[in-house]
């Protein structure tokens, strides 16, 4: 992504503490804009999030006649879902510990553990989404499913996202091993799987226990 | 054009697209398509003739030089806005024969594609494109950058910016475009009232150009905090530096609202979700409500670069520092916040009762209060110096003028019960009229004609300069002034025709402004050529305005490094200081670490351009395989870690020599 | 830009551990009152919903992504707050605006009553 995304060694170069800053002289290096710039990228996702959900404050009583939040939601089912997720931002956690101390397989091991906790979450929204549809509590039923389908998707659209990333970086890490580069994305996607994690903290007090009450 | 007829079946193939959307009954269109494929076809042939297609490629799609892509941005803006002035004429034209009974020559239902396509592009097209590109190639230059902070993104932000324009030309000749007005308040643009491809075509250039958007928005943002030469503190930084951080947070802040505000539209339209429409709990004021929470800040995102613009060329031709420049950079930033609790004044109509209504016409006249501390600042920076009226510092007084006086109708337009009087007028047409042209349009002019030496090495022919500013200067009032009248008397916004033949002076004034607006444009593209021309005539140096800011230290046109080496930074208005105490540059130059280029930009924006079509027409099958496209081209790049080089210090070397001796 | 900055910005197993049990301590709380169906108040059972996801996301942003003021130089918690305030504007702003226009808006029950009533004046006059 970056002017220094390749500055770097390849497999066989210095392990990955041993950088290579300055290499080509003394030549002022600045500090790699990539934190920042998806930090600034998370806010902004952070805010289409807030669109929607400004949009769920105020058509989520629209019922139109249809089901209530009552009628349909499980807050079992949102417990597990909200477990899965949550273990999920603590693997990854962990497979970023075992990055930092240089340990490939370990890390690669604890990345794919997160990426089924994910999987396992947009299997049990998807489950939720056919069954909603199925009981005649469509998107297309009233305002307020419009938006609660429109917010948790979106949600359930960037964890896909995310778990795509997951694999695209578990070849890369398996074909260069934890290089600069790769540690770089690695700690990038993991502000993403966090951040997603957060935002769905939103999700179950604001979408599903509040309207429970 | 095809009247819209129940849901015909669609084709597996072709989706909903049949012979009967190609407008080949318009003879307007038709020969508008003519003119397109026969200007097109002489272009394909001289590019083919002159061997410039290995270039073009090579030096400018796969480009990553925030330098190349900011001139590319204002030559999108420059050619988009030829196509958004011809709605434009084609409006002043009918209005100004409509009278008393008269159709005019377009009928409804094409003059309603032709004001919404008019605002789209203007605002999209033209103006985001003339404030992104020039953000894009000055600001690096002035905090000593070599290039943005993710150039490889800089590149592909702006061919989907190139996809969106395209998508809303294409609906030109294939199928039609929205007739709801720029903002496309449903319920007229939901489903039910608005059936053809034209919303959805509205939709996905939109969709398309806000990524580029808001990933350019990001972009410089992470340059600003980043990338600044060393020693180079935040508030060393040119005004125009400043004023481009602060309007990328308002585009990383504003267009995800926009993004989501248009999805939940799309869903709406495609997949029968109930958000805005009448029945089933939807309702529309909320798109209302959103559309404007994105779109107030919008109108800071155009005017704040110009704000930039101007400081800049104030200091630089009254021969002194800009004055007053903390209280420019606290203005700027108070704007920023401010800029977002104001959006309700554009709907103090719908009826959100007297508190509401208050607490934003207060905002709206407290946001008004640092925009004038700019003005006077500006004056003030004037005010006993030495003044040379150089054609940048004309657009810049015409500037001043015309701006205060837009903004004042703004601020008549902030209360209330004068809104309900003036809502949907002409008075509003010509206020925001008012702001964007003599605001952003002449700033922006003001800065193609300041910055255009460093970017080609040649200075803008002066007198074509001049007589395009005063074309567009008067040809402005004319076109305007009489719409702040009419607006008085009553007259609503997009109507095609009107009953009362005693308005028709008026409209016959304001066409006259617009054919002077023609002239004032016709002058910039003569100016253009006549400057290419005599190049030699105008060649000149680093720095032909004996300016003050950090980009002049560069040659014109900069080397691709921008600076062979790195400077350290003290104090503002770095370059006034390195020619106070005669700096040199060394002459032992280290070898320069550069980013290479690359086509992913180009091949994904051609892609998004592909799944965008693709929807419009339900062309399900060739949607599904331009996003796979879309998607593995994208992973493919993140395989590729051979991303840059190094200029050889000789190259940088010899470069600089030849610099030195132009 | 170093792996230096990398070490640094990730934490230990400690405090990942310490995210870990006051997340899922956060998380079961409003659960188990939801489920357990306890004698609390609405509005005082809401509150305690939301205040405690805005604690639990204090959590995950501290323990889970490191922020903290000094990394980046501040401009992640300056962007964080800033994300916050326009959050905060969208999402009041527009209940309170769509609040109020949903106030003043003639209910449809009684807007079809008025109707009735002029038809009816309507007719005696005529």
């Amino acid at each position: 992504m970056t002017p220094r995304d390749a500055e770097l060694a390849l497999p066989d170069g210095p392990a990955p503490h041993a950088h290579a800053v300055g290499h080509d002289g003394a030549e002022h290096h600045h500090a790699s804009p990539t934190p920042i710039g998806f930090w600034i990228y998370l806010m902004s996702d952070c805010i289409i999030f807030g669109a929607l959900f400004a949009t769920y404050a105020v058509l989520g009583g629209s019922y139109a006649g249809g089901p209530a939040p009552k009628d349909l939601f499980e807050p079992g089912f949102v417990a597990i879902e909200t477990a899965l997720l949550l273990i999920s931002s603590v693997t990854f956690g962990v497979a970023m510990l075992q990055a930092e101390k240089g340990r490939r397989d370990t890390t690669l091991m604890w990345l794919a553990v997160t990426g089924l906790f994910g999987a396992g979450f947009i299997g049990m929204e998807l489950y939720e989404f056919r069954h909603l549809v199925h009981i005649g509590a469509g998107p297309d039923r009233s305002a307020f499913l419009s938006s609660f389908f429109a917010l948790v998707a979106t949600h359930g659209l960037h964890v896909t996202g995310g778990i795509i990333w997951l694999v695209t970086l578990m070849a890369q890490i398996r074909m260069h091993g934890l290089i600069e580069a790769n540690m770089r994305r690695l700690s990038t996607l993991s502000m993403f799987w966090h951040f997603l994690d957060l935002v769905w903290i939103g999700v179950f007090s604001f979408v599903y226990l509040v309207r429970l009450v | 054009m095809l009247t819209e007829t129940a849901q015909p079946s669609l084709s597996p193939i072709f989706g909903r697209l049949t012979l009967d959307w190609i407008p080949y009954h318009e003879p307007i269109l038709v020969g508008t398509f003519a003119g397109v494929v026969l200007g097109g076809l002489l272009v394909l042939a001289l590019m083919s003739y002159f061997r410039l297609w290995g270039p073009l490629w090579r030096n400018w799609v796969t480009t990553v030089d925030h330098k190349k892509i900011g001139i590319m941005y204002m030559i999108l803006g420059f050619v988009m806005m030829v196509r958004g002035f011809a709605d434009a004429l084609m409006m002043r034209l009918q209005q100004a024969m409509a009278a008393g009974g008269v159709e005019g020559y377009l009928p409804p239902h094409h003059y309603d594609q032709v004001f919404t396509a008019h605002g789209v592009i203007m605002i999209f097209f033209v103006a985001m494109a003339f404030v992104t590109g020039l953000m894009n190639y000055v600001m690096p230059l002035q905090i000593g950058a070599r290039d943005v902070a993710f150039p490889f993104l800089n590149n592909f932000s702006f061919w989907m910016t190139v996809a969106g324009a395209l998508l809303v030309n294409i609906s030109l000749f294939i199928g039609e475009f929205a007739r709801v007005g720029w903002l496309a308040f449903p319920p007229l643009s939901g489903a039910s009232y608005s059936t053809g491809p034209g919303m959805d075509y509205y939709l996905w250039a939109l969709q398309i150009a806000g990524v580029g958007t808001t990933l350019s928005g990001i972009n410089m943002i992470a340059t600003v905090l980043k990338m600044r030469a060393p020693g180079m503190k935040l508030m060393d930084m040119p005004i125009f530096a400043w004023t481009s951080l602060i309007t990328n947070v308002l585009i990383v802040a504003a267009f995800p609202v926009l993004t989501a505000t248009l999805a939940l539209l799309t869903l709406d339209r495609y997949l029968d979700f109930r958000f805005f429409t009448n029945d089933f709990g939807g309702n529309p004021m909320m798109y209302i409500n959103l559309i404007w929470v994105w779109g107030h800040p919008e109108v800071y995102i155009l005017i704040i670069p110009c704000f930039g613009v101007i400081s800049e060329i104030v200091a630089t031709f009254s021969g002194k520092p800009i004055f007053g420049y903390r209280t420019m950079v606290w203005a700027t930033a108070c704007i920023m916040v401010l800029s977002f609790v104001v959006w309700l004044h554009h709907f103090f109509t719908m009826g959100s009762g007297a508190s509401v209504n208050t607490f934003f016409g207060i905002t709206t006249m407290i946001i008004a209060v640092p925009t004038g501390v700019k003005i006077f600042n500006w004056l003030f920076t004037m005010y006993k110096g030495r003044v040379r009226l150089e054609v940048p510092m004309l657009w810049v007084i015409g500037f001043l003028v015309t701006f205060t006086i837009g903004g004042m109708s703004g601020v008549l337009l902030a209360v209330p019960p004068v809104d309900f009087q003036l809502h949907n007028t002409l008075f509003l047409i010509a206020h925001f009229h008012n702001v964007i042209i003599g605001g952003v349009v002449f700033a922006v002019y003001a800065a193609v004609t300041y910055w255009w030496p460093k970017a080609f090495g040649f200075r803008l022919d002066d007198t074509w300069g001049r007589r395009s500013f005063w074309f567009w200067f008067v040809g402005f009032y004319f076109a305007f002034m009489p719409l702040y009248a009419l607006g008085l008397m009553g007259v609503t916004r997009r109507m095609n025709a009107y009953p009362d033949a005693g308005w028709q002076p008026y409209f016959i004034v304001a066409a006259f402004g617009a054919v002077l607006i023609l002239l004032g444009i016709l002058s910039t593209f003569a100016g253009f050529y006549v400057s290419i021309r005599d190049r030699k005539r105008l060649a000149c140096g680093r720095d032909p305005w004996d300016a003050r800011t950090l980009e002049w230290a560069t040659q014109s046109p900069p080397a691709p490094y921008n600076f062979p080496e790195d400077i350290r930074i003290v104090g503002r208005e770095a370059f006034w200081h390195m020619k106070q105490t005669g700096f040199k540059w060394s002459g032992h130059y280290r070898p320069i670490h550069m980013p290479k280029n690359t086509a992913t930009g180009a091949l994904i924006s051609a892609a998004a351009l592909v799944f965008g079509f693709a929807m419009v027409w339900y062309i399900w099958w060739l949607a599904l395989l331009s996003f796979a496209a879309m998607l593995a081209l994208g992973i493919a790049h993140t395989f590729n870690y051979n991303r840059d080089y190094h200029i050889p210090s000789d190259e940088v070397t010899a470069t600089e020599l030849k610099g030195a001796a132009a | 830009m170093s792996s230096h900055t990398h070490t640094a910005s990730h934490g230990t197993m400690g405090q990942l551990m310490i995210g870990f049990g006051l997340a899922a301590l956060l998380t079961i709380i409003p659960f188990g009152l939801v489920m357990g169906e306890v004698g609390i108040s609405r509005s005082t059972l809401v509150g305690i919903i939301m205040g405690l996801g805005a604690v639990q996301i204090l959590v995950h942003l501290v323990y889970f992504l490191h922020l903290s003021r000094s990394s980046e130089e501040g401009w992640t918690l300056s962007a964080s707050i800033f994300a916050v305030i326009i959050l905060a504007i969208v999402l009041a702003g527009s209940l309170w605006v769509m609040h109020n226009m949903n106030e003043n808006m003639m209910p449809m029950p009684e807007m079809h009553r008025q109707i009735e009533q002029m038809k009816s004046l309507q007719a005696q006059e005529g």
